[in-house]
C-alpha cells in the first residue's frame, strides 16, 4: 500500500543534510561551555551556526536564543516578558493574544491568568481566519498603558492564514508595547524578517523545516531581558540555561539554510500540490467547503470540512489507506477535540468536528495527489455512513 | 481496548486468526478525570496508554473513540434515573448493549468492518440460525450474564476470542506474547464511579433526603439518608436500633420511591419463587411459544436456578417460576434464562412474588 504524508504541519521529513550535520556534530566531544580546546571547538560549530540562523530570520547573531522546543520558546517569551514588564509596572498585567494561537501560545497565558493574576484579551478573528484590527487597535488604545505584551500567530497552524504583523508592531509603537510573533508555521516557507517586521520577539523551531525535533529558538530583540524559565549554567544569554545542544542546533542551521535557499522554488511546487488537492477534493466530494480560503496564507495548508462525517472517523480511514493528515489537537488521553481555531473563526463545534487538516512539503509529489484520488470517495463514503449511524 | 489484559489478548488473537483488526479505546468521558481520576476504570489516561501500548506490541493500528455523550445519555443517566426509581441497575450490562455492541458496532460496521472484538469471557458458536451465545469454559470468568442483553443482530457482530481459556490461562498468553499489562488487576468497581463509593456518589447526584424505616406492617423503625442507597436483601447498615421480637436480623426488602420508605423485614420475607422481567431481549432464537424448562441466573456470578419461564405481552416480557425460593432479589437487575450452558434470552427483573 502506497503511503502518504499529508500532516507536514505537525512535523517535517529530516533534510538528509541536516541528518548528517547532526550526526558529525554529535559524534565530536565537548561541552561548549568548556573553555578547553574540545569546548572552543564545539563552541565554534555553535556559533556559527548561530550566525547562520541570525542571517536567516534577519537579526543579529546576539538575539538568537535556542531553546528545547518552540513551545519552550513560546513561554519563554510569554511568561518571561510577562514577569520581566510587570515587575518593572505592576500596572502591567494584560496580555492580548488572537483567538487562534496554538495551545503553546494559549495555556501559558491562560495559566499566567490563573497563577498570576494576568489579565487576557483574546482578539477575535475573522471567518476568514484573520486577526480583527479593529479590535486589536481599540484594546491597545484603551488599554496601553497596562498592556504587558502582544503575542499573535505570524501564520496559523490549521488554516495557514497570515497575520499582519507589521500593522500590529505599528499599532504596538505608540505605546511603547513588545509584540512577539509564534513564526514556527511561516519560517522556510514565506519571506520573515525579524528587523523588517520591528519585532520585540519571535519563535521558530526546527523541526518544521526538515531540521530535528528538540530544538527551538526565540529571537530576542538584543539588549531587553526576560526572565528565564530555567536557571542554571546560563548559557544562553543568562536566559536560557541548560548544556548547549550543539548537534541539534548545528542541524537546525543546516536545515533552515535548505529551507531558505530552496524557499520560492518549495513554496511553488507546494502551492501547485495544494490547489491540484482541492480540486481533486472539489471533483470527487462536490459538497466539501474549505475554511479559510481567501487572503495571504501559506502554500501548504488545506483545511477541509467535509460535512456529514466525523474528522476521527475520516482520520482512521484515511489511515488505513496509508494517508497521513490531522484533526486539530487531542487531549492528553487522546480524545479528540473541536479545533479551538476554527471555532474562533466561527464554525459550530459541529463544523468543526468535521474538519481535516491537509499540509503539504516540498518532498510530496503530484503522485500523492492521485493516490488520494483512488481512496477519498471510498473514505468519505464510510464516514458518512459511520456519520448516520451515530445520528 | 479497555487497557486490561483481557481486551489486548483478545486483539492479538484476532490479529493472529488473520483478520484485519484495529484497536479502539473508548473515552467515556469529556473530561478524563471527570468520573475518575487516579484509580483504576475504563476512563483514567494511563489506562488508554496500557491500551496504546498493548496495540503497539501486537502490531494493529489504535484509536481513541469519544463515546463520552452516548455513554453519559444511554448508562449514566440511565443509572441514576433507576436508583431514582427504587431500582438496582447493572451498568455494565446496559454499556454492553448500548454502546459496545450498538454505538460502537454500528460505527465499526459503516466503516467497513465485520464486528467487534472484545474481552468478554463467553463463546459464540455457529448454528443454521446464525451465531448463538453461550457460557465461557471458566465458571469463575464466565460473562455470559453481562452479554445476555445483547440481540440476535448484535451477536452475529461479536467476536469472544477468550471464552475457550480460562483466565489464568489469558495472562500467562499475555506474559508470553509480552503485553505488559498480563499483571494488570481486574476492575471491578463501577467505571464511571470514582473510588468505588457507589452510595457517596449517588448522593451527590440525587441528594439525600431522609425517610422512614418502616416494617412490614407500616411501624417507623428508623431513618435513612436516601433510600436509593440500599438494596434489597441488604442486611447491615441499617442503622435500626430496636431489635427483632424473635431476635433475627432485618433485611430490606422493599424500596418505594414515591414515599421514600425502605421496608425492612425477616429474611422469609425476601423469598421470591416467581419473577417477572420485562424489556425481554432474546439471544438469538426467536422467543419461546410455549412454557420450557431451564434455568434462571439473577446475578453476574450467581448460581443458576432450574426454573420454568415463558413470554407474555407478545414476547417483550418474561416470566420465570423457581423450583426452589431464591431470596433478596432487587429489581433492575438482569434475568438471564439459561438452556444448559446456552444464553436463551434476559429481561430487567421488574417484579417478584
Amino acid at each position: 500500500m502506497p503511503r502518504v504524508y499529508f500532516d507536514n504541519a505537525a512535523t517535517t521529513p529530516i533534510n538528509g543534510v541536516a541528518l548528517q550535520a547532526f550526526v558529525d556534530q554529535a559524534r565530536e566531544l565537548g561541552n561548549p561551555s568548556s573553555l578547553h580546546g574540545y569546548g572552543r571547538e564545539v563552541r565554534k560549530n555553535v556559533e556559527e551556526a548561530r550566525e547562520k540562523i541570525a542571517g536567516l530570520v534577519g537579526c543579529e547573531a546576539s538575539e538568537v536564543i535556542f531553546t528545547g522546543s518552540g513551545t519552550e520558546a513560546n513561554n519563554l517569551a510569554i511568561k518571561g516578558i510577562f514577569w520581566k514588564r510587570r515587575s518593572e509596572n505592576q500596572m502591567r498585567r494584560v496580555i492580548i493574544i488572537s483567538a487562534f494561537e496554538h495551545h503553546a501560545i494559549l495555556d501559558p497565558v491562560h495559566w499566567l491568568a490563573e497563577a498570576e493574576d494576568a489579565e487576557v484579551i483574546e482578539v477575535p478573528v475573522t471567518s476568514d481566519g484573520f486577526i480583527n484590527m479593529e479590535f486589536l487597535k481599540s484594546a491597545i488604545e484603551n488599554r496601553g498603558d497596562e498592556i504587558a505584551l502582544i503575542s499573535v500567530i505570524h501564520a496559523n497552524n490549521e488554516v495557514g492564514t497570515i497575520q499582519p504583523i507589521a500593522e500590529i508592531v505599528n499599532l504596538a509603537e505608540n505605546h511603547q508595547i513588545p509584540v512577539h510573533t509564534d513564526s514556527i508555521q511561516s519560517f522556510g516557507k514565506i519571506p520573515v524578517s525579524f528587523s523588517e517586521l520591528g519585532l520585540f520577539a519571535m519563535t521558530i523551531s526546527a523541526h518544521k523545516i526538515g531540521g530535528p525535533v528538540g530544538v527551538g529558538a526565540l529571537i530576542l530583540k538584543r539588549g531587553v531581558d526576560v526572565t528565564p524559565l530555567l536557571h542554571g549554567g546560563g548559557q544562553e544569554r543568562d536566559i536560557r540555561s541548560g548544556t548547549i545542544n550543539a548537534a541539534s542546533i548545528v542541524a537546525f542551521a543546516s536545515a533552515a539554510q535548505t529551507a531558505i535557499r530552496n524557499r520560492e522554488k518549495n513554496a511553488l511546487h507546494v502551492a501547485s500540490l495544494r490547489d491540484a488537492l482541492k480540486e481533486t477534493i472539489k471533483a470527487d466530494v462536490p459538497d466539501a467547503i474549505f475554511n479559510a480560503n481567501t487572503g495571504e496564507r501559506l502554500p501548504g495548508i488545506l483545511n477541509v470540512r467535509f460535512p456529514n462525517t466525523e474528522s476521527d472517523s475520516l482520520l482512521l480511514l484515511f489511515d488505513s489507506e496509508g494517508i497521513a493528515c490531522s484533526t486539530g489537537s487531542a487531549c492528553s488521553a487522546g480524545v479528540q477535540q473541536p479545533s479551538h481555531v476554527l471555532l474562533a473563526m466561527g464554525l459550530s463545534e459541529k463544523e468543526a468536528r468535521s474538519s481535516l487538516r491537509f499540509s503539504i512539503g516540498p518532498e510530496n509529489s503530484r503522485s500523492d495527489i492521485d493516490y488520494f484520488h483512488t481512496c477519498i470517495k471510498k473514505v468519505i463514503d464510510r464516514a458518512r455512513a459511520a456519520y448516520r449511524s451515530t445520528a | 481496548m479497555s487497557g486490561g489484559v483481557d481486551s489486548a489478548v483478545a486483539a492479538a488473537r484476532a490479529k493472529e486468526a488473520g483478520h484485519e483488526v484495529i484497536g479502539v479505546h473508548l473515552a467515556l468521558s469529556k473530561n478524563p478525570k471527570k468520573y475518575r481520576s487516579g484509580a483504576r476504570g475504563c476512563c483514567t489516561i494511563e489506562d488508554s496508554h496500557d491500551a496504546r501500548r498493548a496495540a503497539d506490541r501486537i502490531g494493529i493500528p489504535f484509536y481513541i473513540w469519544d463515546m463520552s455523550d452516548e455513554f453519559h445519555e444511554n448508562v449514566v443517566e440511565n443509572f441514576l434515573s433507576e436508583y431514582a426509581s427504587g431500582r438496582t441497575p447493572n451498568p455494565c450490562l446496559r454499556c454492553n448493549e448500548k454502546i459496545k455492541f450498538a454505538a460502537v458496532l454500528d460505527r465499526a460496521k459503516a466503516m467497513g468492518f465485520d464486528g467487534v472484538v472484545t474481552g468478554h469471557y463467553a463463546i459464540t458458536k455457529e448454528s443454521e440460525n446464525g451465531k448463538l451465545l453461550f457460557r465461557a469454559v471458566d465458571p469463575l470468568k464466565d460473562q455470559s450474564y453481562v452479554l445476555a442483553v445483547l440481540n440476535r443482530e448484535q451477536i452475529q457482530g461479536a467476536y469472544f476470542p477468550l471464552g475457550d481459556t480460562t483466565k489464568e490461562e489469558i495472562r500467562k498468553e499475555a506474559a508470553a506474547r509480552g503485553l505488559t499489562v498480563a499483571n494488570k488487576p481486574d476492575s471491578h468497581d463501577i467505571c464511571f464511579v470514582p473510588s468505588g463509593d457507589n452510595a457517596g456518589w449517588l448522593r451527590d447526584r440525587l441528594g439525600s433526603e431522609p425517610g422512614p424505616i418502616v416494617d412490614e406492617s407500616g411501624a417507623k423503625l428508623g431513618e435513612h439518608k436516601g433510600a436509593y442507597t440500599y438494596t434489597i436483601g441488604q442486611r447491615r447498615g441499617l442503622g435500626i436500633t430496636v431489635p427483632t421480637p424473635t431476635g433475627e436480623p432485618r433485611y430490606v426488602l422493599r424500596i418505594e420511591p414515591k414515599s421514600n420508605t425502605v421496608v425492612v423485614g425477616e429474611h422469609e420475607s425476601l423469598a421470591i419463587t416467581r419473577i417477572t422481567g420485562e424489556r425481554a431481549i432474546w439471544c438469538g432464537l426467536a422467543a419461546p411459544a410455549e412454557k420450557l424448562r431451564g434455568f434462571v441466573q439473577v446475578r453476574a456470578h450467581g448460581d443458576a436456578h432450574p426454573c420454568t419461564y415463558w413470554s407474555v405481552n407478545s414476547q417483550s416480557d418474561l416470566i420465570a417460576e423457581l423450583d426452589e425460593p431464591v431470596f433478596g432479589l432487587a429489581t433492575g437487575q438482569a434475568m438471564v434464562i439459561y438452556d444448559n450452558d446456552r444464553v436463551v434470552g434476559s429481561a430487567t427483573i421488574a417484579g417478584t412474588e
